[in-house]
């Protein structure tokens, strides 16, 4: 029946191939776009206009803006989220490529390397969050069985507030490094081997090649995992939900010393139910992600030719 | 092309209606239940995942529909740890449940957030209320009104591991009636090993489970302090006695050092594994235990100040309400689930399904439940509990562990620490009272 119609119409007006073929594909991408307004952009303008309404009645109001501007604890979780940013995002990169380079240099088993590193990625961080968790418990864990073997003394690890931020941040490090090595990986394969070659010729060392021709051709590779490992560092919340909250206390502890912008939104929203406020928490956070990758682009995206 | 744009208008119309009929799926199905045969209703039930209560409630379920053939109960139950969030969600999105089951700490929260309605008088009068059940639940009369009624009540009792009290050399039948008997019983139980690491704690101390509920209502009182003014306003620990009850139950951890907060993740696994000597905590814990304990082990009141003095205990209990907005054939059927709930024949099968006691007044006497040796302890300890008049139980205990932990992990001193505690629970009370 559609091809009879179809066919009448093309008697009455001919239509194009090419239009014909564009017509479909923007059916095809209502669809998609649809749920994107659905799923996205409503709820994200939502609750823009929920941060500047009062938690009780209606109305416009800054009041819950002021609030923030004076919490002390959202400024620890902005501080907090700022040193998973500056700790995790350099050590997962520089550890990605030290692996992308070794990786690189080895004959047989390539890929069994490659796939021992990339696992953690993609396991589930909520499992990996729980086995660390559980090597990092003071009594019973590996970690502090494995210190008494070196006559080392137990540590505290997540439940002691100078400590707890750093481990944290080691679990979200060996997590991703895996992905950076990855991406690393291809970048490398990108370069072309002439460079390199024609360095050798001019009697350049290992030190001054990786130096002036890696480092600088994998530029785009890097910027990319700098604004993806940033925005995601940015984001945590699954590594501190499981690492830190259960059995009665709340994610974020001990004493709010990991708790980053993400969790401090999510305890505003779901725990004192304050959605307005919780609504101001992620609309800074918009703020910031999107400033910071603006800097980021300025900043890292220089262009390279050789 | 005229034609072909309207076809593809149609086309995406028709996936839209079918999208937006997927979401208002929920409604549909109701509404063709009502069809079929026309006094059906269906009611939704929330409570959060506790393997006992799940279940009892099935049965209950099934028996109440066989009793009232045109109501639908759907019970539906969430993890602990993500009941509130469940509860906002739907409830600010409309869908919530018709009857929630709530901790009654939550209570004010609840109704602050407008989610639930008062008791409707031709179910029971708040006078009725009171003659009905035991005068604890009088904690969640707000404003005058009770928006909420529970089956069952807990109270606390020390379980105890009768073969670590025989392994350290003390009498399996006699557990401690003191705390300083505690203190002195737990220290023989407890053992670390040569990097200092605990590898079997006397007492479970802890905060979070019911550690800082023995505090408030339990040694605050036999220190002599009403931790609470009557209207919940002022909190009234700030006295010498207050100072030395705190510094007596933070130096059991501190300076005793007969267990840790954290130990085997909590209080009870640690006990059920068969680690902790001692823990407190409620008959709701009993079913678990009985399951999971591969030992002897025993239940006895809370330990006293000294022998004779003050007994004191932590009542507690979950409750249940009639969602804001049930109105019509919905808020009848709601209410006679909740009156089936709470008869005695409900609640007597409770008690013996789920561990929780009896929370009517006329059970207050029934010679079978205390001189049972496991319910027994607790039904003397519900003679003097306090149910605490929370005002939002989540930011209390919040405030209390974090202040705990300055102490026990910042090594800060206790008295300075307890003057910043008391100034941030009153403030969690002043904020609350403020805005109502």
């Amino acid at each position: 029946m559609i091809k009879s119609t179809i066919e009448k119409s093309r008697k009455i007006h001919p239509l194009k191939l090419k239009t014909k073929q564009t017509l479909v594909a923007y059916s095809f991408l209502t669809i998609p776009l649809l749920f994107f307004l659905c799923i996205r952009i409503f709820p994200t303008l939502y609750s823009f206009s929920m941060s500047f309404s009062p938690q009780y009645g209606v109305g416009f109001t800054v009041e819950n803006y002021q609030k923030l501007f004076k919490d002390h604890f959202f400024w620890q979780a902005v501080w907090n989220t700022l040193k998973y940013v500056i700790i995790t995002v350099p050590i997962q990169m520089a550890l990605g490529l030290l692996l992308a380079l070794a990786i690189k240099r080895i004959q047989h088993f390539r890929w069994f390397y490659r796939m021992i590193y990339f696992l953690p990625y993609i396991t589930s961080i909520v499992a990996v969050s729980w086995v660390w968790r559980l090597m990092f418990d003071p009594n019973t864990g590996f970690l502090n069985a494995f210190f008494g073997i070196l006559h080392i003394p137990p540590q505290n690890w997540l439940s002691d507030p100078k400590e707890a931020l750093l481990c944290i941040s080691t679990v979200m490090i060996w997590q991703s490094m895996g992905f950076s090595m990855l991406i690393f990986m291809a970048g490398l394969e990108g370069i072309p081997k002439h460079l390199y070659e024609a360095a050798q010729i001019d009697g350049a060392g290992k030190g001054k090649m990786f130096w002036k021709i890696t480092l600088p051709l994998l530029n785009p590779t890097i910027v990319f995992l700098a604004v993806t490992g940033v925005i995601q560092a940015l984001q945590t919340f699954t590594q501190i939900q499981n690492l830190t909250a259960g059995s009665g206390s709340n994610a974020g502890g001990p004493l709010h010393c990991t708790i980053s912008i993400v969790v401090y939104m999510y305890q505003n929203a779901f725990q004192d139910f304050n959605m307005q406020y919780a609504s101001a928490v992620a609309v800074v956070l918009f703020i910031f992600i999107l400033l910071v990758t603006l800097l980021q682009l300025r900043v890292l995206n220089k262009n390279i030719e050789y | 092309m005229k034609k072909t744009c309207i076809k593809l208008l149609l086309v995406i119309m028709a996936f839209s209606l079918v999208a937006l009929a997927g979401c208002s799926n929920s409604d549909n199905s109701s509404s063709s239940n009502g069809s079929k045969s026309k006094k059906q209703v269906t009611i939704t039930y929330w409570q959060y995942t506790f393997p006992a209560k799940v279940s009892e409630i099935k049965n209950l379920i099934q028996k109440f529909e066989a009793e009232n053939p045109n109501i639908t109960v759907v019970a539906q139950d969430f993890p602990y740890d993500q009941y509130n969030q469940k509860v906002a969600a739907a409830m600010h999105a409309g869908k919530g449940p018709d009857i929630l089951n709530l901790y009654y700490g939550w209570l004010p929260q609840y109704v602050k957030q407008n989610y639930l309605q008062p008791i409707p008088k031709d179910l029971l009068t708040t006078s009725e209320i009171e003659s009905y059940f035991v005068p604890m639940i009088k904690a969640s009369k707000i404003n005058g009104k009770y928006y909420t009624l529970p089956i069952a009540v807990r109270s606390l009792a020390l379980f105890y591991n009768k073969d670590m009290f025989k392994k350290a050399g003390l009498d399996p039948n006699s557990p401690p009636k003191t705390w300083n008997e505690l203190i002195q019983d737990a220290k023989k139980m407890t053992k670390r090993d040569a990097n200092g690491k605990l590898q079997q704690e006397g007492f479970a101390w802890d905060v979070n489970g019911q550690g800082y509920h023995a505090f408030e209502e339990v040694l605050l009182r036999q220190w002599g302090i009403e931790p609470f003014s009557k209207d919940g306003k002022k909190v009234q620990w700030n006295t010498s006695h207050g100072l030395n009850a705190f510094t007596y139950w933070i130096n059991m951890e501190k300076k005793e050092k007969v267990g840790e907060p954290n130990f085997l993740t909590d209080y009870n696994t640690a006990f059920k594994a068969g680690k902790a000597g001692i823990i407190i905590d409620g008959s709701f814990d009993i079913a678990a235990i009985r399951d999971a304990a591969k030992f002897n082990w025993g239940v006895t009141t809370l330990p006293v100040r000294e022998v004779g003095g003050l007994e004191s205990n932590f009542g507690s209990y979950w409750t249940n309400g009639i969602a804001k907005g049930v109105t019509g054939e919905k808020l009848a059927a709601s209410d006679k689930f909740i009156k089936f709930l709470i008869s005695a024949e409900t609640q007597k099968e409770w008690l013996k399904n789920v561990g929780e006691i009896p929370a009517a007044v006329s059970f207050a006497n029934d010679k079978t439940i205390s001189n049972d040796p496991i319910y027994g302890p607790f039904v003397q300890g519900l003679k003097n509990s306090h149910a605490t008049f929370f005002v939002d139980e989540a930011k209390e205990r919040d405030s209390m562990s974090s202040q705990i932990d300055k102490i026990l992990l910042n090594n800060e001193s206790i008295d300075k620490t307890f003057n910043s505690l008391i100034k941030e629970q009153q403030q969690i009370r002043d904020d609350y009272f403020q805005n109502n």
